[in-house]
């Protein structure tokens, strides 16, 4: 076992995977002799040289149809798009030829590519460097979609996102790359190190799709959530004196709605917490399963706590940020008697 | 159509499907074609990949002249400041003196303007900052060279542009600040002004998107049978991004009255231009395969850069056709304040650049034959900073992030749509619940 941040985790899934399996190339703006924006492909083109951790052109359209070309001719491409909030250009070559050509060909031909890109706030990113666009993949058929909030998670589900043959849309919160985050921009930043999720293998291991945790057990109510709300949830339920169960969805698509389920079912109360706006967010695909598996056992309506139906403002970050504060407002409501 | 697929180590999920030769083995000699990166830190600098004209030497064409019969100037450099600083050519724009001073004195503001807000940055008091350190006489030059009445699509390295079309430094440093009279309403990130009234387009942050949106506009004037143009900007890096092919299309199939500006400062942060596609040709080039005109120009020369814009205007406005101008210089700073350059290029390139400095270049010729002084360019230097002195005095009573008054966050439920509808008007609500809450305040 190691001590890694995020950053290095991801970096380490990479490594492993490169030296395991040479159809594996990594491809990206700026991944390659530099690193990565946030440093997270640092020093693999070093050691596997620039045919296999390619720097690529500013197109994200261009790179996650290069990556589909490569995948169909054997390799197993890990793309990184730079910002979450930008890979729209990519999207056509998404949703239209990535997440379909299985199903379109019959299973004669696939794409196993994994496309890797940082999300969210709290960077002081505004507009542009901010966005949490998970609900929009999710919604698309054929793709798997994964938001890790741990170090140990981000390199075992990157790892099983690699040998996926199905492609997969792994968003990073960025936010978490240097340390757990509760949602108090005031307090000093706390290290990975500090944290039990920081202890990561060294060498090969998954943590497989479709599987979601119990971050927390607890009696009071069930909180779904993934990536950096994960620990926003923890404190904010910490801080109101209640006893969550914490349930880290961590995979999107596929859905393990019998973790969720039998949590919300134990507990009969549910929030479901993510940073994306709230309408059409995936917190609504969560609510209809809970609500559709567990309504008999419900003592309050399902809260959602998500950011506001605007764009990402840069100076009102705080206010935008899913806080503490509406948490509280969400274990008001759903702490009622019922 | 099965053929098993390469992989040996991962049984449970047995891989079958693809096409691809099956890979077992690392790739010993890798084909693919990378493209050089000439200096990387701890090498000497490298620019003899570049190709130079000398000044003087480009002709220069009628500005009604068929796209096809001047393939010549996306290839050469057209230049008119030589090495003795004078203007030499057909380029020469005669310009007089005192409008070449203007072209100074912005010039030198946006390099004051820059080095102070960078300082703010590193001091805390802005986010972010990104500067055009090296750039100046691309933003200052063209928008001297086009009309009030033309409308800019800049890119977030054009500030030149803003400060040559007389955006108010105060207002600019407020949009940095996100304060109180920030034209964003604090809604986007530092260097992503606008100006309605001076036709200075919002700067998305995305990159590319603005230049065929330009062209959009470009064809609406033709439409409405106005005369006023529109120019847009893109770095070399951007141009990559299907949306410079979308606005060279649609330039060329409507013959849309706009300018469109590759500005080629040879990084996209980490990245060499021949990334971009600029090793096997210039980015110029790409105008004629379009049917287009392509002009490739020293981005370092205030006069040549003056000089080719005004081609590309009257070009435009008399209905000639669009024109694809590369302008050729090199980015001297960092990225933005989040970037650092000395981890992936030569530390000294710049002071090897082979095309200089553009302030230092019309400075020279200025002293040379305008009667300027280095007596009066100093002067000029210390009112500039003073100018920027006073407006950054004034601009910080309008608040910064950390103190002074603060926009309403209410704001930020605005103009989402141009009237609120009522689930943003509720989470507004809640969001003052949130706030009046004491419990959870600092």
């Amino acid at each position: 076992m190691a001590q890694m941040n995020m950053t290095q985790a991801l970096n380490s899934a990479m490594d492993v995977m490169l030296g395991r399996d040479p159809a594996v190339v990594l491809m990206g703006e700026d991944i390659g002799y530099f690193g990565g924006v946030f440093r997270v492909t640092d020093g693999l083109q070093r050691k596997y040289g620039a045919h296999r951790v390619l720097d690529t052109p500013i197109a994200e359209g261009g790179i996650v149809a290069a990556a589909i070309g490569m995948a169909v001719n054997g390799l197993r491409p890990v793309a990184e798009i730079q910002f979450a909030d930008y890979i729209y250009p990519g999207f056509d070559q998404i949703t239209s030829e990535l997440a379909r050509l299985r199903y379109r060909s019959a299973g004669d031909f696939y794409a196993p590519v994994t496309i890797r890109t940082p999300c969210g706030g709290g960077i002081r990113g505004g507009q542009t460097h901010s966005q949490s666009p998970e609900a929009v993949f999710t919604h698309v058929c054929g793709l798997k979609v994964l938001m890790p909030s741990n170090p140990y998670d981000a390199k075992g589900l990157l790892i099983a996102a690699i040998e996926d043959d199905d492609p997969v849309i792994f968003f990073e919160p960025k936010r978490l790359y240097n340390g757990p985050f509760d949602g108090d921009p005031a307090k000093p930043a706390s290290p990975w190190s500090t944290h039990p999720k920081g202890e990561v293998p060294e060498g090969h291991y998954r943590v497989p799709l479709g599987k979601a945790e119990i971050v927390r057990p607890g009696r009071d109510l069930t909180i779904v959530s993934y990536g950096t709300m994960v620990h926003v949830a923890a404190a904010a339920a910490s801080a109101a004196g209640l006893d969550a169960e914490i349930v880290d969805v961590r995979s999107l698509v596929p859905l393990d709605a019998d973790t969720i389920c039998e949590s919300v079912r134990k507990t009969g109360r549910c929030v479901i917490a993510h940073e994306a706006t709230r309408f059409s967010g995936f917190g609504a695909e969560l609510l209809s399963v809970i609500q559709e598996e567990c309504f008999w056992d419900l003592q309050a309506p399902i809260q959602r706590v998500t950011g506001w139906d605007t764009p990402y403002p840069h100076a009102f970050e705080w206010e935008y940020f899913p806080s503490p504060a509406r948490f509280a407002t969400a274990f008001r409501t759903v702490m009622e008697p019922a | 159509m099965n053929f098993p697929y390469y992989s040996v180590w991962f049984n449970e999920n047995q891989h079958s499907g693809g096409h691809g030769r099956k890979l077992t083995n690392m790739p010993r000699s890798p084909r693919l074609h990378l493209p050089p990166t000439p200096a990387r830190p701890g090498e000497s600098p490298d620019f003899s990949y570049l190709q130079l004209s000398p000044a003087g030497a480009v002709p220069r064409p009628d500005v009604n002249v068929r796209a096809r019969d001047i393939g010549y100037l996306s290839l050469e450099l057209v230049r008119v400041l030589d090495d003795a600083h004078d203007a030499v050519g057909p380029w020469h724009p005669h310009l007089d003196a005192a409008e070449l001073q203007v072209g100074l004195r912005h010039m030198l503001l946006t390099r004051i303007y820059d080095d102070r807000m960078q300082r703010n940055q590193r001091s805390g008091k802005i986010t972010f900052y990104m500067r055009s350190l090296g750039e100046e006489a691309v933003s200052v030059a063209q928008c001297m060279a086009l009309r009030p009445g033309d409308m800019l699509f800049p890119s977030y390295r054009n500030q030149g542009l803003h400060i040559a079309r007389g955006l108010p430094l105060v207002d600019m440093m407020c949009q940095l600040l996100s304060n109180t009279r920030d034209m964003c309403k604090g809604r986007q990130l530092p260097v992503m002004y606008h100006s309605a009234a001076q036709r200075l387009f919002s700067i998305s942050g995305n990159l590319a998107t603005q230049f065929p949106q330009a062209v959009g506009w470009a064809m609406a004037a033709a439409i409405k049978g106005e005369d006023d143009l529109a120019a847009a900007w893109i770095g070399e890096g951007s141009s990559a991004e299907a949306d410079f092919h979308h606005a060279l299309l649609f330039a060329a199939v409507y013959q849309a009255p706009v300018i469109l500006n590759l500005v080629n400062n040879q990084w996209a942060i980490s990245t060499f231009q021949g990334y971009a596609g600029g090793e096997q040709r210039s980015f110029a080039a790409r105008g004629p395969g379009y049917g287009i005109a392509g002009v490739r120009v020293d981005g370092n020369d205030f006069l040549a850069v003056h000089a080719v814009t005004q081609w590309a205007a009257e070009r435009a406005r008399i209905g000639a056709g669009p024109t694809l101008i590369e302008l050729v210089t090199y980015r001297a700073a960092a990225h933005s304040t989040s970037d650092d350059p000395s981890r992936y290029r030569a530390k000294d390139d710049y002071a090897h650049w082979p095309l200089g400095d553009p302030i230092e270049r019309l400075k020279a010729h200025l002293i040379k034959h305008a009667g300027w002084t280095e007596e009066r360019h100093r002067s000029l230097v210390e009112e500039l900073d003073a100018q920027v002195t006073a407006s950054w005095k004034e601009a910080v009573t309008h608040g910064t992030l950390a103190d002074g008054p603060r926009l309403d966050p209410d704001l930020m439920f605005e103009d989402v749509f141009k009237v609120m509808p009522p689930n943003l008007e509720r989470q507004r609500a809640a969001m003052h619940a949130e706030r009046s809450d004491a419990r959870w305040r600092k």
